[in-house]
């Protein structure tokens, strides 16, 4: 088992036909994913890198059977795409794109209310589960098969973990980047709920970084249920003041979003901070038994 | 991306967000005639610089006559602004701005922003107008009212009346106070912005609601479809080597060190600085080079970190992902070159291609020290700096 994506996840690319969806589609093809197809707006009945085009979402659904989109649409268009795919009613829509404007996002969150689709990003390296599905811009080769789940806010800081974890013997079960856009998809909680219910998920590395309030709520989520060892690291500790790192609004929740206020946290709901990015593999091999 | 508290104002105006009549003036003689023309017997004179605490750091000064207005100007151009948030080194005002005085009866506080935990619009009201934010947030959080801003129904009249109330608006101003959120609330949402904060929002003896002051930041993602904001940007509010970065999409910020830093993701690269303040010493830039980055980017990204003479050695850190480790070590190379490059540099690649990269680094024959993994660059570049 697994989270979200499985060997058994169909998949089309929306936005397959420009150079950035054709080099990561081959790239998942490559990694074994099952890709069934690609939309491009009159592109339809065409085939590209192999793989039949279609002019809109519902179409490659009937055609296709997918249920999971992944996005490479240009950032003004990129919004649009989701809608298309939440409105086709797809499991889960992974949004690559960055640089989205965070008006759309609002307006994207709001129709997604109510709906059973999942979104995960934008701005994401997208979600793998080693071995069996890979959707997104990370490298394959440095993931393995394993227990451990990999959470985070950023892209290749997620490598990084997923690297190290690889390097300390310990494979994956699901990593899951969740984007590091101000408005996104899906938060920690709903992936840690998710982790929580996998029995093939031994232990969990989060990475947050600077600014919001995601990870005290994880923190706090963590606390009440959560039962496995979560090892963490936070980005951005040594950012000046003053200085944003590419984050607002970290007033709105009065003294949080330091990165002190978060390692306090999640310190104080169980989980092991690593201080140093260097060492998040290391700190949750020793909270395994 | 932000702009002046003038340029706000005009933005803020065309939403029928109150201000005061003013004007901005780039020398005495025009400030003299803006004030001829705004009329009446008070003004103030107010640096344009990107920063707050202007009032604190001199620069508003309030004026009783047209020789005053030009006096003040006088002294206000070419002076050297500190404020707490301009940094120690200050910024050169190059433009004030005339306003027309009033009579402020009282000072209050509201502003737009995205609330990342909703995922919505809030808009917030304080009865703390003049203060930081950020102090009555710490020590008065229930001096402060914070409504949630549906998307598809905008701010409601109610909900502009829910926060007047809250803050303490006396009853025959509330409507005004309620069209005044709804325009900024307006305002926020058609323009872009990440945030737009009335501080103060005043309440004048004649029971007018009115924005003193302005600022006004925009959503980079979104200035594509903001033409009329971009021509608002002044680079010479901006760090030169910030501007040059921008140019080739590059997110640049200079920082104080010695290590200059070159990574891919703002993670990783917030990370990088980490780990090199864990090692004892401190890093010279923040420098994102994204995804789909080309050999160009890479290359003007380490131009910029090279232009730093404070910069003792430099630290590649890349994780491939969009990324791919050769063009990163192409684009290495090349800047090297061009440079002609003085200062150690280590360089860790892991991800996509990393063997490719790897063999293009060491057959450039050009000094590179490589590193195995994210501790081990550290260490190496952290030696590097201390010269042994």
């Amino acid at each position: 088992m697994a989270i979200l994506i499985d060997k058994n996840t169909r998949v089309i690319c929306q936005g397959l036909t420009g150079s950035q969806g054709s080099f990561h589609s081959e790239q998942c093809l490559a990694y074994g994913t099952k890709m069934v197809g690609g939309v491009t707006p009159g592109k339809g009945g065409t085939k590209h890198i192999g793989l039949p085009v279609f002019n809109t979402v519902k179409d490659a659904k009937k055609e296709t059977g997918c249920n999971v989109s992944m996005i490479f649409v240009p950032p003004p268009f990129a919004a649009d795409s989701i809608l298309e795919a939440v409105d086709a009613d797809l499991d889960l829509v992974i949004c690559i794109t960055e640089g989205i404007p965070v008006q759309d996002m609002i307006k994207v969150k709001k129709y997604m209310q109510g709906r059973r689709t999942r979104l995960i990003g934008p701005n994401c390296p997208g979600v793998i589960t080693p071995g069996q599905c890979k959707i997104g811009i990370m490298p394959g080769a440095i993931h393995k098969p394993g227990h451990i789940g990999v959470l985070s806010r950023s892209g290749t800081l997620t490598y990084e973990a997923v690297h190290q974890l690889t390097q300390v013997g310990l494979g994956q079960s699901t990593c899951v980047g969740i984007g590091g856009d101000p408005v996104n998809g899906t938060n920690f909680i709903d992936i840690l709920k998710l982790y929580n219910a996998d029995p093939e998920t031994e232990g969990v590395v989060m990475i947050g970084e600077i600014g919001g309030s995601a990870e005290e709520e994880a923190a706090a989520y963590i606390k009440k249920e959560f039962k496995k060892p979560v090892a963490v690291f936070i980005a951005g500790a040594s950012a000046p003041k003053g200085k944003r790192m590419g984050h607002a609004g970290a007033i709105i929740s009065g003294g949080k979003g330091t990165a002190e206020a978060k390692f306090e946290a999640l310190e104080a709901a169980g989980c092991k901070i690593s201080r140093s990015p260097a060492e998040m593999g290391k700190t949750l091999k020793s909270m395994l038994k | 991306m932000n702009i002046h508290e003038y340029q706000a104002k005009e933005v803020l105006r065309r939403y029928g967000v109150a201000t005061l009549k003013g004007s901005v003036a780039h020398s005495p003689d025009e400030a003299v005639a803006a004030a001829k023309q705004i009329g009446g017997s008070v003004w103030v004179v107010k640096a344009q610089i990107h920063a707050g605490g202007r009032g604190k750091g001199g620069g508003v000064k309030i004026a009783k006559s047209i020789d005053e207005v030009e006096q003040l100007t006088k002294n206000m151009i070419g002076m050297t602004l500190i404020t707490h948030q301009t940094g120690p080194e200050g910024k050169e005002v190059q433009k004030v701005y005339i306003e027309q005085g009033c009579n402020i009866a009282k000072e209050y506080y509201v502003a737009a922003l995205v609330d990342r935990a909703t995922g919505r619009v809030t808009v917030m009201a304080s009865s703390e107008g003049g203060v930081e934010i950020e102090e009555v947030a710490e020590k008065h959080p229930e001096k402060i009212k914070k409504v949630d801003v549906d998307p598809t129904v905008g701010l409601g009249a109610w909900q502009a009346r829910e926060l007047a109330f809250a803050i303490g608006i006396p009853s025959e101003s509330i409507n005004k106070a309620s069209q005044f959120f709804q325009g900024l609330y307006k305002a926020f949402v058609e323009k872009d912005c990440s945030i737009a904060e009335i501080n103060p929002l005043v309440l004048t003896k004649e029971g007018d609601i009115i924005a003193l002051d302005a600022k006004m930041n925009f959503d980079s993602n979104a200035l594509y479809r903001q033409k009329d904001i971009v021509e608002y940007r002044d680079l010479t509010e901006e760090e030169p080597t910030e501007i040059e970065a921008s140019k080739y999409d590059l997110a640049f910020i200079k920082l104080d060190g010695t290590i200059g830093c070159l990574v891919n993701g703002a993670g990783l690269a917030m990370a990088t600085l980490d780990i090199i303040k864990l090692n004892g010493e401190t890093p010279a830039n923040f420098l994102d080079v994204g995804g789909g980055a080309n050999k160009e980017k890479v290359t003007a990204a380490f131009k910029i970190i090279l232009k730093d003479p404070k910069v003792k050695a430099i630290l590649v850190n890349i994780f491939g992902g969009i990324m791919k480790c050769d063009i990163i070590a192409e684009g290495v190379i090349a800047a090297s070159k061009e440079v002609g490059l003085k200062v150690p540099l280590v360089v860790r690649l892991e991800g996509t291609n990393v063997e490719m990269g790897k063999k293009i680094l060491k057959d450039s024959g050009l000094n590179i020290t490589p590193a195995d993994d994210l501790a081990d660059a550290a260490q190496k570049v952290v030696k590097a700096v201390r010269g042994h």
